[in-house]
């Protein structure tokens, strides 16, 4: 009489996230499951995933701020201590990482005749 | 010999033929390929890449005395087509990776084709020269001016024999029409006029014309905080010049009209599935995005490649697909990992075989998926350096989803998410495949009996 059903004890132990999978079928679907595991890891993550902010992220795909200000700054802090320098990501735009003319990726096309004409 | 090979389709063996391309440990983003397009014959191979450079491929001519070797694919002609700039006013660094390639059909000696990156679409002229010019009157063979005053007669200069040059102009630029980053190019059938679509809007052009286009489609809310889609592929009817397609990354597609109105923001058929609110996650949007939309060349149909799926719709049945065919399924129980890995936002690819029977599309691992519409058989085959001996055939791949792998098997695990086919391309009449693996170029070919 415990009622041991699937989808119920899931539902007391996870909380809100459940509440409306009460299904017949006892197994989650993988998308719902995955989608468990990434709001766990990530439970800040916006309500509307497919909405504005993925979609604004993609419109400014190229965007590349300075700000003199930070930039001279950094400067004169860069004599005393190392800053944070270029990740991965160079779209990092403000925040922590100031851009100095380093971290800048070539931006010289290539010359070089493409591997596949070789 | 065929036991082995049970998910075969029954007509088509599949074999390697060429690559192209280096193999090296590390490779150089540059030389990652962008896009790849037959031309309307299939003689002309192009491909675009990362580093704004275009290489043309051509096909040999079939030998008699090698009939096993059918018309090769050898490199034409390659040129630089678009080099990365910075838009100072916008703060905006504009890569030089070509987008699309699309041909023009061939109305003369010369080849056209329109290469573009993110915001500018350039017209280029291939040609070829046998001929030149030899004896001017004012400047002698290398090309120095003479002394005017020691010309003591004229000749007529002749045109006389040379090696074989191809050489590659570009004839227009038509550039400053697109705020947002340009995702497709179509050709009209009218050979006039082509669209370019960014994330917001399509604007239309005269081949003729570059510093006007027209706006066909606009959907940029007036407050962009209320954009909810994005334009993500555009292509026009095959045959009604009138007539185009566009999809959306909610995945739907708007067939319009230019009949109707000059500014097609109502669409005249509307194409969408409807979901499956049990189905409904965080992951559902992202997924159902639509990565390309391709008419059949018949021009009933349009196909198209979300993250998991290939559908193929009537354009006569608006509120679903008439056929779906899962690419990896087996994804779906990794779509966290895939988001975290940014995998998920993959634009892959489709294509139609010349009698619109069979559809391809990339995977991962370099792995790519063939489905035959009519007798509903598919297969994986893998675009790999191991199976490169010349007409060797590929063996079908499998994917094992759990459970117990079987030899030749690949766990889900396994499989390289960083070795992705987007872009692959089929030869307009004939069982030739280009699939470009991220900086090598495979072509495949059906087997010669």
């Amino acid at each position: 009489m415990a009622a041991l059903l699937g989808t119920g004890a899931l539902t007391e132990e996870t909380g809100q996230e459940k509440q409306d999978t009460q299904e017949k079928d006892k197994s989650v679907p993988p998308e719902r499951a995955e989608e468990a595991k990434l709001k766990a890891k990530y439970p800040n993550l916006g309500q509307k995933p497919g909405g504005s902010d993925f979609l604004m992220k993609r419109l400014q795909k190229g965007q590349k701020y300075f700000d003199s200000g930070d930039y001279n700054m950094a400067k004169a802090k860069m004599k005393n201590k190392q800053l944070p320098s270029a990740g991965p990501d160079k779209n990092l735009v403000t925040g922590d990482h100031i851009p100095t003319p380093q971290d800048l990726p070539q931006r010289k096309s290539s010359l070089v005749t493409s591997k596949l004409a070789g | 010999f065929l036991a082995g090979f049970g998910s075969l389709m029954q007509d088509v063996l599949w074999c390697f033929s060429q690559v192209k391309g280096t193999i090296d440990i590390g490779v150089t983003e540059a030389d990652i390929i962008s896009t790849v397009e037959f031309n309307h014959t299939g003689e002309l191979l192009a491909t675009g890449d990362k580093g704004g450079r275009v290489v043309i491929f051509q096909r040999e001519q079939e030998s008699k005395n090698q009939p096993h070797r059918r018309g090769e694919y050898n490199v034409y002609s390659t040129f630089q087509s678009h080099e990365p700039e910075f838009d100072y006013l916008k703060s905006l660094e504009i890569e030089e990776k070509i987008n699309k390639i699309r041909w023009l059909p061939q109305q003369n000696a010369a080849y056209f084709l329109l290469s573009t990156n993110d915001k500018t679409v350039k017209l280029w002229k291939v040609s070829e020269r046998d001929k030149r010019p030899e004896g001017y009157n004012l400047k002698d063979e290398d090309g120095r001016l003479r002394d005017p005053s020691m010309i003591t007669m004229l000749r007529v200069p002749v045109l006389r024999p040379m090696d074989l040059m191809v050489e590659a102009t570009p004839r227009r630029v038509f550039a400053n029409a697109h705020t947002y980053h340009i995702n497709s190019i179509s050709v009209n059938s009218d050979y006039e006029t082509y669209m370019s679509a960014d994330d917001l809007r399509i604007n239309l052009w005269n081949f003729e014309i570059t510093n006007q286009s027209f706006n066909i489609v606009d959907i940029k809310p007036a407050n962009m905080e209320e954009l909810t889609e994005v334009i993500t592929a555009a292509e026009f009817h095959p045959h009604h010049c009138n007539t185009f397609v566009y999809s959306s990354s909610k995945g739907t597609i708007r067939l319009c009209d230019m009949r109707t109105a000059a500014l097609c923001d109502r669409h005249a058929k509307f194409f969408e599935e409807p979901e499956d609110p049990s189905n409904r996650s965080f992951f559902s949007e992202i997924i159902s995005s639509i990565s390309d939309v391709k008419f059949s060349h018949s021009g009933r149909y349009i196909m198209t490649r979300d993250y998991l799926t290939v559908k193929v719709w009537d354009l006569n049945m608006e509120n679903r697909p008439i056929e779906t065919y899962q690419v990896h399924d087996y994804l779906r129980s990794k779509l966290c990992s895939l988001y975290e890995n940014d995998c998920i936002f993959d634009k892959f690819e489709c294509a139609w075989n010349g009698s619109d029977s069979v559809i391809m599309t990339g995977s991962y691992n370099n792995f790519f998926r063939m489905f035959d519409r009519n007798t509903k058989r598919d297969v994986t085959l893998e675009a790999s350096r191991e199976n490169s001996k010349p007409r060797a055939i590929l063996k079908p791949r499998k994917v094992c989803v759990g459970g117990k792998r079987r030899k030749d098997e690949i766990s889900v695990d396994s499989l390289d998410f960083s070795k992705k086919i987007l872009h692959t391309a089929w030869h307009p009449s004939e069982n030739i495949i280009a699939v470009a693996a991220t900086n090598n170029l495979y072509i495949f070919q059906d087997k010669v009996n």
